[in-house]
């Protein structure tokens, strides 16, 4: 299912299948993905299907820093993740997790910041810095002295990728990042990896059940289940494919996906009228009701 | 002594500040849920949610106003009473998880209550039956799924036979199948008169499943009605950080547009509602030919 490959991919996977050390069965049955530089990769499925094993594939922290068996080929922003250490991707990958509880550090948000370029001895200038410019791409700028704790979920969240951004990394790597979070705390980190996309050409990869976001944001979705990808498009030709995401019950499409679906399968609008956008279907749906075709 | 008509729990003017901070986590709520109801509370990260449902079995008790729970107030019975009438399950199930078996794990509420061992036993084996994992007695807990834990976490509860169940973002990290079946179980433990108690952040599943929506903002009860009600006044939802679910926010602008039905909660209401409009918009524009294909 992998695109062709081309001397503009960040991310290649070849061959991919992983079993934990306790495991009976391939929690990735064969994974080839590539991702272009810059893109925005969306990936869902049901839980089980793999998409947690695949984020920490791509960090490099399988197979070094979790034992199981792994084959085939992992290269992240040019280097084999079996030849470098998760401290060395660690200087071109991040990856921010779904509790932000769990991935903050420090009790102030300089300090948490911090941490990371502490670690590879950055000078303390270059680290303040460094800290300045982070904080401004997650639009968090003057709360380097604020405590973490009395930050709101979305503002917690938004802090741990701003550590990831610290290192300058080429992929950011985010697993279900929004799930503990509010609608608006949602909003404000999709706003956020959306505006890193676009300013600062940082190559996503996003776990995610917020479908209505990714339909919007991502350039292009896998679709996992046991440990293989079954389905990869843009976000249109994607949520099209409603009878697929009924047939999976692990994810579904988009509420506006599921209702132009049955419409055209009623007659009512035509396939070419079908978009999995929240103001495109507002359009259509509204030209529909006043009795004309398209926009 | 209270009677059934009396609401199960209630509270009236319920301030509470937790020791060492400077404000309160709640401000003046009042509150009466009535037996057999099936409720969600709604709120940002932190707005008090958690804290109200804490001051429901004990845990907590008001620093000023009365919790009333089953006739008696929370400052007069002890947490050993509140606890077989408000079950609380929290917001991970892996935090309330530490015994070897399912079995063990749901009788160890029942032992600490002194539960005679027969007695336990059938009450285990109920409560496992009512949440469908009674076939996995035996297993170790973590090795079930995130899913059956969420279960586990509810049988445990179940078992002590509280008629209040307040279950804590019941369906935070699962997929659509795990949400749909943990949602189907509280209903069916609603319909068989327990009164139901969902904390979460999930709009579509407050739209299909909850007929009463309170929304918790900065410690204050901002709004508390039906459901319907509640999540069609975007204004007064975006106060407290939230947002309706899609198709509602959809019908809603096709309703300024339009004037298509507002209080549209689920897609199938939606396509109800669409498919006869369109009807009748296909009568009419039949009726004058020369209005399509404008626009």
């Amino acid at each position: 299912m992998a695109s062709e490959p081309s001397a503009g991919d960040v991310i290649a996977v070849e061959g991919l299948t992983f079993r934990y050390p306790v495991g009976k069965e391939d929690v990735l049955a064969g994974i080839d993905l590539r991702v272009r530089n810059g893109e925005f990769l969306g990936i869902t499925g049901s839980s089980g299907a793999g998409k947690s094993t695949l984020c920490l594939c791509l960090r490099g922290l399988i197979p070094h820093s979790l034992g199981g068996q792994m084959k085939g080929a992992v290269t992240v922003a040019g280097r084999r993740t079996t030849e470098v250490s998760p401290a060395q991707l660690g200087e071109s990958v991040g990856l921010v997790f779904q509790d932000p509880e769990a991935q903050i550090i420090g009790l102030s948000v300089e300090e948490d910041l911090a941490f990371g370029p502490e670690n590879y001895a950055w000078p303390r200038d270059r680290i303040r810095e460094r800290i300045r410019e982070v904080l401004a791409m997650v639009r968090l700028e003057g709360l380097e002295t604020r405590e973490t704790y009395s930050l709101s979920g979305g503002q917690k969240q938004r802090v741990a990728i701003a550590a990831a951004l610290m290192m300058l990394p080429q992929v950011l790597i985010l697993d279900e990042p929004t799930s503990e979070l509010d609608p608006i705390g949602k909003e404000e980190v999709f706003a956020t990896i959306r505006r890193l996309k676009e300013e600062r050409d940082i190559t996503i990869v996003m776990v995610e059940h917020a479908v209505e976001q990714l339909a919007q944001f991502a350039d292009r979705i896998i679709v996992m289940d046991k440990g293989h990808i079954v389905a990869e498009d843009p976000p249109r030709a994607l949520f099209r494919n409603v009878e697929l995401f009924h047939h999976l019950d692990g994810e579904r499409v988009p509420q506006v996906a599921e209702v132009l679906f049955a419409l055209e399968r009623d007659g009512l609008l035509q396939p070419d009228q079908f978009t999995p956008l929240e103001d495109e279907a507002v359009r259509v749906l509204a030209a529909g009701l006043e009795g004309r075709h398209g926009y | 002594m209270a009677t059934d008509r009396d609401p199960i729990v209630a509270a009236h003017g319920v301030s509470f500040r937790y020791a060492g901070s400077d404000a309160n986590a709640l401000e003046s709520v009042d509150l009466a849920i009535a037996r057999g109801e099936f409720l969600a509370f709604v709120g940002q990260n932190g707005a008090g949610k958690t804290t109200l449902a804490k001051l429901f079995n004990g845990l907590l008790t008001p620093t000023t106003g009365d919790v009333v729970v089953d006739g008696s107030s929370t400052h007069k019975v002890g947490i050993d009473f509140l606890s077989k009438i408000v079950g609380y399950c929290y917001q991970n199930p892996d935090h309330q998880i530490f015994s070897n078996t399912v079995r063990e794990e749901v009788a160890f509420g029942l032992k600490h209550h002194g539960v005679p061992a027969a007695a336990a036993a059938e009450s285990v084996t109920e409560a496992l039956r009512l949440v469908g994992l009674e076939h996995q007695a035996d297993r170790y807990p973590f090795l079930l799924g995130r899913g059956e834990r969420q279960k586990l976490a509810v049988a445990s509860i179940l078992a002590l036979g509280p008629p209040v169940l307040v279950i804590d973002e019941p369906t935070t990290g699962l997929d659509l199948g795990g949400t749909r079946s943990i949602m189907r179980l509280l209903r069916q433990l609603n319909e068989s008169g327990r009164t139901v108690i969902i904390i979460t952040h999930d709009m579509n599943v407050v739209a299909e499943y909850a007929p009463r929506t309170v929304v918790i903002s900065k410690g204050r009860v901002i709004r508390d009605g039906s459901t319907r009600d509640v999540l069609t006044n975007e204004a007064a939802l975006r106060e407290a950080f939230l947002r309706p679910p899609q198709i509602t926010r959809v019908a809603l602008r096709l309703h300024e547009r339009c004037g298509f039905p507002a209080g549209i909660l689920t897609v199938d209401e939606f396509l109800t509602a669409y498919r006869s409009r369109a009807a009748n918009t296909t009568t009419r524009a039949a009726a004058r030919p020369a209005s399509r294909g404008q626009g």
